[in-house]
């Protein structure tokens, strides 16, 4: 059956504290508290889409012995790609030594792109038509100075290598959840999106997780008790919680993928992290349950089960070693490497 | 830097790859066609071969004024690196505190930019080093 055969993550190593963020804009220091997000990861000048991709992508095949040629497609998800024209993907298939013989593109579905590159590449993976393939969801999102978004918006990615033989993981099911919904947006050649502000919560992300989430029980016929972990996209640390209980998920399930009150929000990284940070510690015959959210908006729901091909797998560097090696920079700091001064000249 | 030799140069910049003599073994980064050792021996023989990354550092400087395109990067530190196959190069060592740095510690590759050509320009990527825990 199709599955995740490898996989890989990468967090940048910065940090700044929500409370920092509010103290600039004069908010209240316990923002991050109402937010469910306390500290949230920053790149470091150097590190973009592509560069994040990478080293997910190393990492995922570093664990195991596929021959990078025998990779037929690669596709990154992101909706900070460097490039407004030319792919991500193809810098990725070079520094991993896949191609030339393989099919790239980038997807963009503000959140839910990772997910949407990982169904693409079980199709493919299905039908014979390749061996392996690559889904990356990887971003390096920005909130426009003092909007709610900038307590938030962070970066990071994970890899996923999808293939049928000798997966660690397979995926049992996938079901999504799509409608045109306008909560939140980026216009071309805008540095920073815009936002429905509450609109954001019960029409567009609590419609879709909740549905979508749904969907996939009554198609495999499971309920929330079957699943050892689950995990759901995470824009704050709160709004995965309350679907989570919604559903009737326990917080011991959600525990282990909600990373967004350490790391922020990664976008088209938040939920295959996550899913990530699961693997990193699930043993054979576990049940996954995953459920992405891209504003726009959609959900990809996916049902999980591990196998005994995990325990022959070295799972280092995991999602929380990068979480761990972490240096925390203040606001100042924070503008400069986000590039958010303009320097004369430039 | 012109887009065609960057492009000519990727298989070195994104994965360090480089050349061996199959008659004594030396390796060559960035690549060479011909041996210093072997010379005519050597010639159309030498095989492409990728470095894997680690090395230790051989000495440094921490850079204070950097040029236009790394300014906002300023301080950071500039390593020569000896690769584990024996090849040294310069490379900036990044992910680092600058006073944490030490000759001989041991360093992998990562993957970063380079630079850029200009705002609207092409994007460089390549090796960078980071300190191994
Ligand atoms: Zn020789």
């Amino acid at each position: 059956m199709v599955g995740i055969v490898s996989y890989g993550a990468y967090v940048p190593r910065y940090r700044i504290e929500s409370k920092d963020i509010a103290k600039v804009w004069g908010k209240d220091e316990n923002i991050g508290k109402g937010l469910g997000v306390f500290s949230k990861s920053v790149p470091g000048l150097d590190e973009d889409v592509a560069t994040i991709s990478v080293e997910a992508a190393r990492n995922a095949m570093k664990k195991c012995s596929v021959d990078p040629g025998e990779i037929g497609a690669v596709y990154v998800g992101s909706e900070s790609h460097p490039y407004a024209v030319k792919p991500t993907a193809t810098i990725v298939a070079e520094a991993i030594g896949a191609g030339p013989h393989l099919t790239a593109a980038d997807y963009e579905f503000a959140c839910k792109a990772g997910t949407a590159a990982i169904q693409t590449c079980m199709g493919l993976v299905s039908s014979d038509m390749i061996k392996y393939g690559l889904a990356i969801g990887s971003d390096t999102s920005q909130g426009a100075p003092g909007d709610a978004l900038e307590y938030s918006a962070s970066a990071g990615g994970a890899a996923f290598l999808i293939g049928k033989e000798n997966v660690i993981a397979e995926i049992n099911k996938t079901y999504s959840y799509t409608t045109d919904t306008p909560d939140f947006w980026r216009r071309e050649s805008q540095k920073y999106p815009s936002h429905g502000g509450r609109f954001t919560g019960e029409p567009a992300y609590f419609k879709h997780v909740m549905n979508c989430a749904k969907g996939v029980l009554e198609k495999v016929g499971a309920k929330p008790s079957d699943y050892k972990y689950a995990v759901f996209h995470q824009p704050n640390g709160k709004f995965p919680v309350r679907a989570a209980k919604m559903l009737g998920f326990t917080s011991e399930q959600i525990e282990t993928g909600l990373l967004t009150p350490r790391i922020g929000n990664t976008y088209s990284g938040a939920t295959p992290l996550g899913l990530a940070a699961i693997l990193d510690v699930a043993s054979p015959g576990d049940r996954i349950f995953a459920v992405s959210y891209g504003s726009g908006a959609g959900s990809d729901g996916f049902d999980i089960t591990v196998t005994e091909s995990i325990e022959r797998l070295d799972r280092n560097p995991t999602v929380e070693s990068f979480i761990a090696n972490s240096k925390f920079i203040d606001y100042a700091t924070y503008v400069r490497y986000r590039k958010k001064l303009h320097l004369g000249g430039e | 830097m012109a887009v065609p030799r960057f492009w000519r140069e990727i298989p070195q910049r994104y994965n360090l790859e480089g050349t061996e003599c199959p008659k004594c073994g030396k390796k060559y980064f960035p690549p060479k066609s011909v041996c210093d050792s072997c010379r005519r021996e050597s010639i159309g023989k030498m095989k492409k071969v990728k470095m894997s990354g680690k090395g230790k550092i051989y000495t440094y400087t921490v850079i204070h004024v950097g040029s236009s395109m790394f300014q906002l990067q300023t301080p950071y530190v500039m390593a020569i690196i000896e690769l584990d196959e024996g090849p040294r190069i310069t490379g900036q060592i990044v992910d680092c505190e600058i006073n944490d740095v030490k000759i001989g510690m041991r360093v992998e590759s990562v993957f970063r930019k380079i630079g850029e050509e200009s705002k609207s320009g092409v994007i460089y990527y390549g090796y960078k080093f980071r300190l191994i825990k």
